[in-house]
């Protein structure tokens, strides 16, 4: 090991401190200032469970808990299952160059405005909207798709999709052929060699891509707010609604507490899960 | 079989592309209510927001706010993969975990902790206080760019630099910083995006100074107005060619190396 020197410092240093004040900081203060109380309008701190027993009482809050979990649940597993089939055909059914160029295309959408995106779907899945003036041609409709729990899938769909065909196709690009290939010659059906060999191979990058995905609609508040229309609330609209309309930060710290938590717990289940090694025979 | 995969591959390009060609369309459509079939051609969203002080001032702000990122998020991410690089100490996976976690935790929280964490001490509603912010939410992008680059490097290149007489600083400058030159520009350049794009922790943090995207966050909270699709078409047109010199650069670097 090399002696600690000053050049060696240059580079190690600025970034502790610079995490320290507006990373690590701000994150331990949000713990902190969910036992603070709030009186005469004014953060107090201190230590106490007021924030914390008001909240844990609270129905709405158990529920908004509940609907999220279940939407950023689906909304990962609906990616998933989606994503798979194009990103198999990308990984070994087309050329290099065509997989390239198609990993190229879905970084597109990360250059895009989010909040422009969802305005867009807005727009098309309103009552007067494009998507029902395209079924009104046929005579259909008009279909109630805005402010719904469809409207937020299809937003938390256009966030994490690209995202997880991308890291979808890199993993099953990564797979040795050559395994893929023994399987075919030993007389495997292309489900069950799916099945036996390219999901055991590829199951770190498969949940990973779905952790993201559940972690970015876990926190989104853009798609359950304008396309769901907060009906019912999600974690992320209870934080926007209790520090932007009450001032009751301590409460928001709450809810934002709870949400790392459980972050937390399903990102450490997900990557003991994808890590573990198949029992040795 | 192959047939129905391709049609079906369409299908989620054609998902994932039709809110962005929607919006390019409907910011030339002169209807307000963007409905089909589409009405006339029209260049007045585009006028309405050159004419709007507000877009300007809040276009400023985000080229304000983006460029600062772009360069302080780059210098970190550049040490931590330097480091990351070149020494091995107990402790460097925690040294590593502190700069690469932020993408995995909500912007949501760390927009009310920013905003937390800010206001006892003044620093809410400043333009300073969303590039912090910035800084560190991209730093990892900027880290992950650079660390590729330095994979490619030939570990000896600097030692050998240290033998012919270069102290640590002039092999830095000397041989470092010109081999990581592209991916220093490529950072830079898609940090800029991700901090120009950003909206939820600028939103919280940025009181009055407003960026672009809370800009049209408040337009969006009012009513339809087709004003930002004209936006979205614009900033999308800014990233894509920042987005694209940044590739350029790359390439023709690769190039003349291999030449």
């Amino acid at each position: 090991m090399r002696r600690l020197n000053a050049y060696a410092l240059t580079f190690r240093l600025p970034i502790i401190i610079w995490q320290a004040l507006f990373f690590i900081g701000p994150l331990i203060f949000v713990v902190a200032m969910s036992f603070f109380v709030v009186k005469n309008y004014r953060m107090v701190e201190t230590f106490e469970l007021t924030s914390w027993a008001k909240m844990i009482s609270r129905d709405y809050v158990w529920s908004a808990y509940r609907y999220t979990l279940v939407m950023a649940g689906s909304a990962a597993a609906i990616a998933s299952i989606l994503a798979f089939p194009a990103a198999w055909f990308l990984a070994f059914r087309c050329s290099a160059r065509a997989r390239q160029v198609a990993l190229l295309l879905l970084i597109v959408p990360f250059f895009t405005s989010y909040l422009v995106r969802t305005f867009s779907w807005y727009t098309i899945l309103a009552e007067a909207g494009v998507l029902n003036g395209g079924f009104a041609l046929f005579g259909l409709g008009p279909f109630k798709m805005l402010n719904t729990p469809f409207g937020t899938l299809v937003g938390y769909l256009t966030l994490v999709l690209p995202l997880v065909m991308i890291l979808q196709t890199v993993t099953m690009a990564n797979i040795d052929t050559r395994l893929v290939q023994a399987a075919r010659n030993l007389g495997c059906t292309p489900a069950r060699t799916i099945w036996s060999v390219i999901l055991p191979a590829g199951k770190t990058g498969f949940v990973i891509a779905a952790l993201f995905a559940f972690i970015l609609s876990f926190g989104d508040f853009v798609a359950p707010f304008y396309l769901g229309g907060s009906n019912p609330p999600t974690m992320p609209i209870l934080i926007i609604d209790t520090t932007k309309a009450g001032q009751q930060w301590p409460r928001a710290a709450v809810v934002a507490v709870m949400m790392m938590l459980t972050l937390f717990s399903i990102a450490f289940a997900a990557i003991v899960y994808s890590y573990r090694k198949r029992a040795s025979r | 079989m192959t047939t129905f995969l391709r049609i079906y591959l369409l299908a989620l390009f054609g998902f994932v592309f039709l809110p962005i060609v929607v919006s390019l369309l409907f910011s030339f459509n002169s209807d307000r209510f963007p409905t089909l079939p589409m009405s006339g051609f029209t260049t007045i969203w585009y006028e309405t927001i050159f004419a709007d002080p507000d877009f300007w001032r809040a276009a400023r702000n985000s080229l304000i706010v983006s460029s600062c990122t772009a360069v302080i998020a780059t210098f970190l991410g550049f040490c931590t993969a330097y480091t990351d690089y070149r020494y091995t100490f107990r402790g460097k996976s925690l040294f590593l975990a502190i700069i690469l976690l932020p993408p995995t935790i909500p912007l949501i929280i760390i927009a009310l902790a920013m905003l937390a964490w800010f206001a006892p001490v003044g620093m809410s509603g400043q333009v300073w206080s969303i590039i912090a912010a910035h800084t560190v939410l991209t730093a990892p992008f900027a880290m992950a760019i650079i660390r590729l680059r330095l994979n490619q490097i030939d570990e000896s290149l600097e030692a050998a630099a240290w033998n012919l007489g270069a102290s640590e600083w002039r092999a830095m400058r000397e041989v470092i910083l010109p081999f990581t030159r592209p991916a220093i520009l490529s950072s830079l350049f898609l940090t800029a995006a991700v901090s120009f794009d950003e909206f939820t922790v600028a939103w919280f943090v940025s009181g009055l100074n407003k960026t672009l995207p809370v800009h049209v966050l408040e337009i969006v909270q009012g009513t339809i107005d087709p004003q930002v699709n004209a936006i979205g078409t614009l900033v999308f047109g800014i990233s894509i060619t920042l987005v694209v010199i940044s590739q350029l650069l790359i390439f023709f670097r690769l190039q003349r190396e291999a030449a």
